[in-house]
């Protein structure tokens, strides 16, 4: 059983971050950037049958599918919410495929974004019904002591890594400045033009020690759609169909005080089965386009996938160049580290980034002869994993 | 006893945690135990998450443990905390195995003084008529 060339992504559409609403409304955004990827695909609103929507984190509703589906009046025979937080993205391709593989749909709409800020991001979220029992084993034993989100979950597994490892604020930094330095050569990134170095990630001000404010996503708002197809309407694509080679998903739950380690995260477990339905080798990859709501993720992704050996990831990012033009270019958009993280449209970010560069479309920042990319979707606080291989 | 005015957010015990937040209470730190796999467990749930046993017991855990991991608060999410800011969020290991989120206490929130695998024990504070948090602070 595999889904290598179950499937292909034939459209994208992204849309520009931008640091507030400026008026957008979710919807308005998804209808945006669902019709530039059907558009990129060269099909039609009737021809989508298949439809997944991720939730927006800053608005609640039941149903979504149901609400975007008629909004677009897209009445698709297959459709979800595909709810992994940060993975959800990279858990919609692999859907997609295996619902395509099950002949249930041939054409599925993905959408990720939403209007958001700072501001609404980190406004307190009080439950809004008091129920006699809340029984959310977070709330109970983790917000009694005051955590920042997922600031201080990450926080949390940064120290460990240093102590076990003996990863340093400068490594972590160097992440950021590589990825800034890749931002700069995209034109719709958040921080477009504002290059940094390590000095200035480490003068920016700790917000949770050790994660300063620059090596922390920042929320805005924004969007981005893919549309996935049947090898058949691949064929007949506008543009070069890029194929979906591998696919893996692991999840371990939601709170760290649960997981046995939280210097390992399930990458270990999901990228290399995604690999290995690739059929392709660590060496073959020519672009890494990984989860970065924070400099340590990418480290610890970087030593889960198998790219350096566990806890020598520090080294690593210091011994490589990760920018577009460099001998592992890694989140050449600029990451949502620098490119802005639209609610879980960062996610899908990793995902368009990647089909812009196997199709060659990438502008001034192209990775040169770009045939096979390794994409990771991280959901949670490290604990919700989906790997991708995508190539031409 | 600050019962009033406590401005943070407070647990909810509910029917499978109430015997946790009852040792609380009395400033004893109750844990599960599977009597099938001989091991505590934490956050209190009726049954045994690694074997999915249900022959579980209370026991009265020693209240001592390590620092697994610490971070040090500067920026608050909740307003209940934007007085209190830098204080430290961990995930503390207890010598019976499980490990808990909380606070370290009663040392000076700076990276060079608090260390990972730091040992530490359970400092009660008493937040409300019903709930007393654990945290926990350096040893000697």
């Amino acid at each position: 059983m595999t889904l290598k060339r179950s499937a292909a992504i034939t459209g994208i559409g992204e849309m520009r971050p931008s640091r507030s609403p400026d008026g957008k409304s979710t919807l308005g955004i998804w209808t945006e950037v669902a019709r530039e990827a059907i558009l990129d695909a060269g099909l039609t609103t009737p021809e989508i049958d298949g439809l997944l929507v991720a939730p927006p984190i800053t608005e609640q509703a039941a149903m979504w599918p149901s609400i975007l589906g008629e909004y677009l009046n897209i009445h698709p025979g297959y459709g979800n919410v595909v709810d992994l937080g940060g993975a959800s993205a990279c858990g919609m391709v692999w859907r997609a495929a295996a619902a395509i593989q099950s002949g249930l749909c041939r054409a599925v709409l993905c959408v990720t974004g939403e209007a958001s800020d700072v501001e609404t991001f980190y406004a307190p979220r009080a439950p809004r019904a008091r129920r006699p029992v809340q029984q959310l084993p977070y709330r109970e034993f983790e917000v009694p002591y005051g955590p920042m989100g997922v600031n201080s979950g990450y926080a949390l597994i940064a120290m460990r890594h240093m102590h076990e490892h003996g990863t340093t604020g400068r490594q972590l930094a160097k992440i950021a400045v590589d990825q800034r330095t890749n931002a700069c050569a995209n034109p719709d990134a958040l921080y477009y033009g504002k290059q940094i170095t390590v000095d200035d990630v480490l003068a920016s001000p700790l917000v949770v020690d050790p994660l300063h404010l620059l090596e922390i996503v920042r929320p805005c708002t924004g969007g981005a759609a893919i549309v996935v197809v049947a090898p058949d309407l691949a064929g007949a694509a506008p543009r070069a169909p890029v194929w979906l080679l591998g696919a893996a998903e692991a999840s371990r739950g939601i709170m760290l005080s649960q997981f046995d380690t939280i210097t390992t995260s399930p990458i270990a477990i999901c990228a290399p089965r995604a690999l290995e339905m690739a059929g392709v080798a660590h060496g073959d990859i020519d672009l890494i386009s990984v989860y970065d709501c924070y400099t340590i993720t990418v480290l610890i992704t970087l030593e889960d996938a198998g790219f350096c050996p566990k806890g020598k990831g520090g080294p690593f990012v210091e011994e490589h160049d990760l920018t577009y033009a460099g001998d592992l270019p890694l989140n050449t958009h600029g990451g949502q580290l620098s490119f802005g993280q639209p609610g879980l449209a960062g996610g899908m970010s990793h995902v368009t980034e990647a089909v812009r560069q196997l199709q060659g479309r990438a502008g001034k920042r192209q990775v040169r002869d770009c045939e096979l990319a390794f994409v990771n979707g991280n959901g949670g606080i490290m604990s919700e994993q989906v790997s991708l291989v995508l190539g031409t | 006893m600050p019962t009033d005015g406590y401005r943070k957010p407070l647990p909810v015990p509910s029917p499978e945690t109430r015997r946790f937040w009852e040792g609380c209470r009395k400033h004893e730190l109750w844990l599960p135990y599977c009597r099938a796999c001989g091991q505590f467990y934490f956050y209190p749930r009726d049954f045994c998450p690694r074997c999915f046993g249900w022959d579980i017991e209370w026991r009265q855990a020693s209240g001592r443990g390590k620092i697994y991991t610490f971070a040090i608060q500067y920026r608050a999410w909740h307003p209940g905390w934007a007085e209190e800011t830098p204080y430290i969020t961990a995930l503390v290991e207890l010598e019976e195995g499980p490990r808990l989120f909380t606070n370290i206490v009663g040392i000076e929130a700076d990276p060079r003084k608090v260390r990972c695998d730091m040992p530490v024990e359970v400092a009660w504070d008493d937040v409300s008529a019903e709930i007393s948090l654990p945290k926990f602070r350096p040893v000697g």
